[in-house]
């Protein structure tokens, strides 16, 4: 029958292994799987500012970005692609906040480079690869 | 209640409590939004409202957490806590800062990273406040006349909680970079060292109602926090499937993640098999239904509900939508509310003299919150599935399928009504306990049932 102590070993001895392991692969991450899929060095500082703008106002408050936030508002990963830079800019600078079939969208009051750089943003998140996240439909009744 | 010093613990249960309230409060506002009725836009938009609402909870679990420290450590290391002025100091601090984080929300002062909003100011505050209550558990646990495993495990989760908040103070430019580091707080907390708490906990109060032997206890305690760190810490990968890193996570997340409800698995098959030992003479029956419910929805809410979507086949899909929503609930409920729950129940009584062992009211508590909380995850189920057959299946646009599933909030909003009954129920019953006081102490300790072989 176990032991306390084999049990302790077993707590411990795991903890450690698949920690090390953990470790590991977090370095390999960070150095080769996420620079790959999402080109650390096509952010300028245009997307950068809108980078700390997305933070800034809690837009994962309402929206997901890449599959993360909340379950409010469209995943915004293929914005870009989706709707364009113009739909965006639209959506951002509406003179009463964005209201799409009733809901409504936070005001802001963004300026025009503001504005440019959250599209910056969401044009280098486009680019980004993420393992075939958002999936294609397998119907597509809109179109 | 053995020792003076365990009376902290009642100000962080009380606050507790209240934020609990507000919680659930702020459920509301967004369950509406949701359906269509959000007449509070201009005070309360829902960005802040969620911030809130994720907060409150991380804040009033890491009370109850912090009040469970209070009232375990001194008992198990047979000592007053080394500084009670210092720990009421650090509850004061802590429900300050918690009250000007929250109020910041509302003002537009957060970050969007979901559960972890708190501005990075406040950020070190918190952590100058936990760096103060860890050294006041320690002290504690070092001058005490016996160091137990329980108190170890217990003591040992909540340090490396901290050390986990560490990653996500600081700022990645990288959104993905951030992303990653964020679940190195979210899920190692909630899926790793949180579970040690959880364990800790669970041991503690199974040795004192069932009267196994605390050997017996402790052993297997080991054995189910082994089994947490092996699936857990390699589960995290299931974060990291969709969110810029390389493919292997796909398998080593999907095959860990597999069997992290083992881990659950085992916290309930070793609460029920502790309780069937145990002998049943506890007057305390209130903190043994909440202890086994803590054991058994844990694993229905963490475990199973999360591996219906971890595999990586089916998360492409589910992620990002509502179907999170269920897994979320009904996991922070089963694993950390209802745990808080039972430490409650076990240590007013105790703390006040008031024997309030199986009351009324506290059965109906009990029951309607259960039920109602198993009604909400139903409509977010339902919420869910529609939501991911519709937009990510059918590829219909985000907001047509939001407008079809306001209904599943209606039920939600029903279900919620029922939790929220049982939470006021429990709320009544901690009022009914009255304050702590020192005529409640008893110098010998609580009475132990011992089971006898």
């Amino acid at each position: 029958m176990l032991t306390k102590r084999q049990a302790k070993t077993f707590f411990i001895g795991g903890t450690v292994l698949f920690a090390a392991i953990f470790l590991g692969l977090t370095i390999d991450t960070l150095s080769n799987g996420l620079p790959r899929n999402t080109h650390p060095e096509k952010m300028d500082d245009q997307v950068k500012l809108g980078r700390y703008l997305w933070d800034k106002n809690n837009c994962m408050g309402c929206h997901t970005i890449m599959g993360e936030g909340a379950y409010y508002a469209p995943e915004l990963t293929r914005v870009y692609s989706r709707k364009g830079p113009a739909y965006i800019r639209t959506v951002l600078t509406a003179p009463e906040g964005w209201q799409p079939r009733g809901r409504n969208m936070v005001k802001y009051d963004f300026t025009d480079e503001e504005v440019e750089a959250l599209i910056a943003f969401f044009k280098w998140m486009d680019e980004a690869y993420l393992n075939g996240f958002p999936p294609k439909p397998w119907l597509q009744p809109s179109e | 209640m053995k020792y003076k010093s365990q009376k902290v613990a009642y100000y962080f249960f009380a606050f507790s409590m209240i934020l609990l309230l507000l919680q659930v409060t702020y459920g509301f506002i967004m369950a509406f939004a949701h359906m269509g009725y959000d007449g509070l836009h201009e005070w309360i938009p829902f960005n802040a409202a969620t911030a809130t609402h994720k907060n409150l909870l991380v804040v009033w679990i890491i009370s109850g957490f912090m009040g469970a420290a209070y009232f375990i450590i001194p008992d198990e290391a047979e000592t007053e806590l080394w500084s009670e002025a210092l720990a009421k100091l650090q509850f004061w601090s802590w429900a300050i800062v918690g009250v000007i984080a929250v109020a910041g929300f509302h003002f537009g002062w957060f970050e969007g990273r979901k559960f972890l909003e708190i501005p990075r100011p406040l950020d070190y505050l918190v952590a100058l406040n936990v760096v103060l209550f860890l050294v006041i558990i320690l002290m504690t646990l070092l001058k005490g006349k016996r160091q137990t495993t329980t108190a170890w495990v217990l003591t040992m989760g909540l340090v490396f909680a901290a050390l986990l908040y560490l990653p996500g103070m600081v700022y990645f430019e990288n959104l993905a970079v951030d992303s990653f580091f964020r679940w190195w707080v979210v899920h190692l907390w909630v899926e790793g060292v949180w579970e040690l708490i959880m364990g800790g906990i669970l041991a503690y109060l199974l040795i004192r109602l069932t009267g196994v032997d605390r050997e017996v206890i402790e052993k297997w305690l080991y054995v189910i926090v082994g089994l947490t760190f092996l699936s857990g810490i390699l589960g995290t990968g299931h974060h990291y499937y969709y969110t810029g890193g390389p493919k292997y996570w796909l398998l080593i997340g999907g095959i860990f993640s597999a069997m992290e409800p083992l881990a659950f698995l085992g916290m309930t098959a070793f609460a029920v098999q502790m309780y069937r030992k145990g002998n049943k003479r506890h007057p305390n029956k209130l903190a043994l239904y909440w202890t086994l419910n803590t054991a058994i929805l844990s694993f229905l809410g963490a475990g199973l509900l999360g591996l219906a979507h971890t595999l990586p086949q089916v998360n492409l899909y589910t992620h990002g939508t509502l179907v999170t929503a269920m897994h979320g609930h009904l996991a922070f409920w089963g694993a950390y509310g209802s745990l808080v729950f039972a430490v409650i129940a076990y240590a007013m009584p105790l703390m006040t003299g008031r024997k309030i062992y199986d009351n009324f009211i506290g059965n109906l508590a009990f029951w309607t919150a259960n039920i109602g909380m198993l009604g909400m995850t139903a409509a977010f189920a339902a919420a869910g599935v529609a939501q991911v057959s519709l937009e990510r299946l059918a590829g219909y646009e985000f907001m047509e399928v939001a407008k079809v599933i306001e209904p599943h909030f209606f039920v939600l909003i029903i279900a919620a009504t029922v939790f929220t009954t049982g939470i006021l129920l429990f709320m009544w019953n901690f009022l009914l306990y009255g304050a702590p006081s020192d005529e409640a102490i008893q110098p010998e300790g609580e009475p132990v049932f011992q089971v006898t072989t």
